[in-house]
């Protein structure tokens, strides 16, 4: 028999430890699942988390997808990361990131084809600003009657996403698009597009976003007085209050700057990898980014590895489905795996596992 | 006559402690002992071995010459063994009875129950009306319901960990009437308690343990408090001495403050009126429950009121926040430890933090300044003697006297012009206790103005100048405290009036 003894302090190794933990543990259990498939688990596995970077095939394209992939998703993994500490939970960044490519966009859009140097980051400026106010919806609510936030930005989500549709289907709708619901082209536009830096590396103007973002998160949350709140804020509510930490303005902050990075994230992809504004603009970012932040343990470092790793997921996954026909399907089970087993080894940070054996008499 | 429950060399490690090591006594059938110690001396995880929520390393226990070894409470109970825990498990918004039904392992229906509740707080004197909704009870009516939890399975021996800390005098004298009847049925008691003067009353043996070591055993009645004091520590007591001195201006004045809870089951401040002066200590007693938090939280800012109801050093203060009154010069230690003077999972270098970032200039543009802020919690951990490794350990991993020294420590090396306590010596062992006392008294001393919440009525006497008492919210007019008797103060506690005395 085994037994659950409580660690007198949280061990700092099962950490670190847990994540990698759970990468194995889905491994194991995807081998299985593709096993009960009639695949190959070996190989989907070797396609899923080893040609991405090292085929020489296919490596030269999916490399680049690497870092296009994993920045919005490391973005607002971030943003997230400050409210999960706070506990205060959004979970609609997938609405913030679509309004802010809407607003981003929209603002690009209006100036064209004007060419102007300033005008890409007056989009990105629209872009954060989308998003933050999409956020400061479940703010207001949540702090003026309490309304929780996890329903109102999730069901946020989906009147961002109809919205989208009714943007494209409307006063964004590109007049050279013989009547799709798409917006224009960003590509056809110089001044707001998000181009790649140097050919077939991937990077894009939003990479160094999210590198600074790694950064001053990290500062904010290990030196900063900021970050000492929100972790307070989380972890005892009431110590915070005593502190002087106001409970609302918490909220206001941490939902504005998930919303604010998530939008902008969201104007990166559309004016970039994704080209253009449409109701195929959704690709989940802002769920996944969910898994990310905690595969990444709230941690800005962690949530960085996280994201490449979930970055490779996408592209592994694609690769499989591509090269193994396995159902498109399985690589959200996969991520699904992912977080499941996150939070199942979780408890080994505070708990250890102990044989049970003299004590059973 | 074969004891009862035999307790032979119980050992119990964890990890860097020897909570319990070789502990080996008996105690009779219908005996009350007493188990002593300081906090830390490891009497909790003594009584958790015996209750089945720990099991030893080491060592046997003995029940009615069989042997011992529940594997959880469940199994204890159904061996006779008992226990009403220093903090309630109750629900507040469900009946009495629905509570006691809770549980137990095999409840009777409501209405048998009902009868059993009736017929046994009758026989007992725990007079309690099983009807009632526990968040509208006080906090000696919540005990008598854990009580009479563990009476209705006939135990044969009762467990009672700190059991008088929140009750009013005439309280705990209902109490021991009841424990004495129970022992004379042959009900064996283990008793814990700080409060050696109860000690000395009520029980015939006493085990003193220290550092996870039985160090001696006494008859309560035939020492001294000091003296049973000074075998739980091993060392000399010194007693804080009050010096009477003349006040200077009022510092902190409330004025007609009136406050309703946000807690459902917390009491509102009525027409609360007060001022505390330079060198003046002023004592507030009750019970807890009758606005202790909510006065508290008035006076630290984290509940607003209207401006003019509190005032420091003539300014309306009522609209600050808790950090622009830290600036001010008034400073606040809340009575729960963990969770609301200090933050559990954070280290100590952090807890120190949280108060002492404005006064003790802990940030730089709002980077943290993690040297200076070490050096601060050092300097707490040290002028305070707070047991701890280091200042990177988690505040969850003091003892409670020991963190309790942290808090107080933090908020007085700040040099607080008035200084605002709740509980400050609650659960906490009487050598840190005597410290915390004279820390509050130097404090005094040097001009400061010193308000102490408490339910420890000698402690009050003690160290207070003035004591005036909390009751449904309502504070009495302050009234010295030399020459006023805890009977006098017991009885406005109970909110019973004392016009003439």
């Amino acid at each position: 028999m085994f037994k659950l003894e409580r660690r007198p302090t949280p061990s700092k190794a099962m950490v670190v430890l847990t994540p990698v933990l759970a990468v194995v543990l889905t491994m194991i259990a995807g081998g299985i699942l593709f096993a009960i498939l009639g695949k190959n688990p070996f190989e989907a596995i070797r396609i899923i988390f080893w040609d991405p970077l090292f085929n020489e095939v296919v490596a030269s394209y999916t490399r680049p997808q690497l870092l296009v992939k994993a920045a919005p998703l490391i973005t607002i993994a971030l943003g997230l990361s400050f409210g999960y500490r706070a506990n205060i939970w959004n979970i609609g960044a997938e609405g913030q990131f679509i309004m802010g490519a809407i607003a981003g966009g929209a603002v690009g859009l209006a100036f064209y084809p004007t060419e102007s140097v300033l005008i890409f980051p007056l989009m990105v400026l629209a872009g954060a600003i989308g998003g933050f106010l999409w956020a400061m919806i479940p703010a207001f609510l949540k702090i003026k009657f309490n309304a929780n936030e996890i329903l109102v930005s999730l069901m946020l989500v989906y009147v961002a996403i109809n919205f989208l549709g009714a943007m494209v289907t409307g006063p964004l709708r590109s007049p050279v698009g013989m009547n799709f619901p798409v917006s224009r082209n960003f590509n056809e536009y110089p001044s707001a597009y998000n181009g790649e830096l140097i050919a077939n590396t991937g990077l894009h103007m939003g990479i160094f976003v999210t590198l600074a973002a790694v950064i001053v998160s990290y500062i904010l949350l290990k030196h900063h007085i900021f970050g000492f709140q929100v972790r307070t804020a989380g972890q005892s509510p009431r110590a915070a209050k005593f502190s002087g930490v106001n409970p609302n303005i918490t909220i206001a902050i941490c939902l504005g700057i998930s919303g604010g990075l998530a939008g902008m994230a969201g104007l990166f992809e559309v004016t970039g990898p994704a080209g253009k504004l449409s109701t195929n603009f959704p690709l989940g970012y802002g769920f996944t980014a969910i898994i990310v932040a905690f595969l990444g343990r709230l941690n800005p470092i962690g949530i960085t590895f996280a994201g490449l790793l979930m970055a490779l997921t996408y592209i592994g996954g694609e690769l499989a489905q591509f090269q193994l026909s396995v159902p498109a399907a399985s690589i959200q089970v996969f991520q699904g795996m992912l977080l499941f087993f996150m939070l199942a080894v979780d408890i080994l940070v505070t708990f250890r596992i102990r044989l049970a054996s003299r004590e059973v008499a | 006559m074969t004891a009862l429950l035999s307790l032979s060399g119980l050992t119990k490690a964890y990890p860097g402690v020897i909570a319990n090591d070789d502990v080996s006594f008996d105690i009779e059938p219908g005996e009350i002992h007493a188990l002593l110690g300081e906090n830390g001396a490891g009497k909790s995880t003594l009584v958790k071995m015996i209750y089945g929520l720990v099991r030893p390393d080491s060592g046997t226990m003995m029940l009615h010459g069989e042997a011992f070894a529940p594997p959880e409470p469940r199994a204890a109970r159904a061996s006779g063994v008992a226990m009403v825990f220093q903090h309630f498990s109750l629900f507040d918004a469900l009946t009495v009875a629905e509570n006691i039904a809770l549980g137990m392992e095999n409840s009777p229906d409501t209405a048998d129950l009902t009868e059993q509740i009736i017929e046994v707080s009758g026989k007992y004197g725990l007079t309690i009306d099983p009807y009632r909704m526990v968040g509208d009870l006080s906090a000696g009516e919540r005990q008598r319901v854990e009580i009479v939890r563990c009476l209705l399975q006939n135990p044969k021996m009762l467990i009672m960990d700190e059991p008088t800390s929140v009750l009013t005098p005439q309280e705990v004298e209902v109490l021991f009437k009841t424990l004495r009847q129970l022992s004379d049925e042959g009900t064996s008691i283990l008793y814990i308690s700080h409060k050696l003067d109860e000690i000395k009353v009520l029980c015939e043996h006493a085990t003193i343990l220290r550092r996870g070591k039985v160090v001696g055993t006494c008859i309560p009645k035939d020492e001294t408090a000091k003296s049973m004091a000074e075998m739980m520590v091993g060392s000399k007591l010194r007693t804080p001495k009050k010096h009477y001195t003349r006040h200077g201006a009022a510092l902190l004045g409330l004025h007609n403050l009136w406050l309703k809870s946000k807690d459902p089951f917390g009491t509102s401040l009525k027409e609360i009126t007060f001022n505390l002066h330079e060198g003046e200590v002023l004592g507030v007693g009750g019970v807890a429950g009758n606005g202790q938090d909510e006065l508290m939280l008035a006076i630290s800012g984290e509940e607003l009121t209207p401006a003019h109801a509190i005032q420091f050093k003539g300014e309306d203060i009522g609209q600050l926040g808790p950090n622009p009154r830290r600036m001010r010069g008034l400073l606040t230690a809340p009575e729960e430890r963990l969770g609301h003077a200090a933050a559990p999972d954070m280290s100590l270098s952090e807890n120190a933090f949280l108060t002492g970032a404005i006064r003790q200039n802990l940030t730089h543009n709002g980077m943290i300044k993690t040297a200076a802020t070490r050096a601060f919690a050092r300097e707490i951990i040290e002028q305070f003697d707070v047991r701890t490794p280091g200042t990177e350990n988690d505040a969850r991993s003091l003892s409670g006297g020991n963190l309790q020294k942290f808090v107080i420590g933090r908020e007085i090396l700040q040099k607080p012009d008035v200084f605002v306590v709740n509980q400050p010596t609650w659960g906490v062992d009487a050598a840190a206790a005597a410290d915390i006392r004279h820390a509050i008294l130097e404090l005094a001393k040097n001009g400061a103005a010193v308000l102490v919440i408490s339910q420890d009525l000698d402690e009050l006497m003690e160290i207070s100048d003035n004591i005036a008492i909390l009751s449904e919210g309502t504070l009495s007019a302050p009234r010295p405290a030399k020459g006023i008797t805890v009977e006098q103060i017991g009885l406005m506690m109970g909110g019973t009036e004392v016009e003439h005395v």
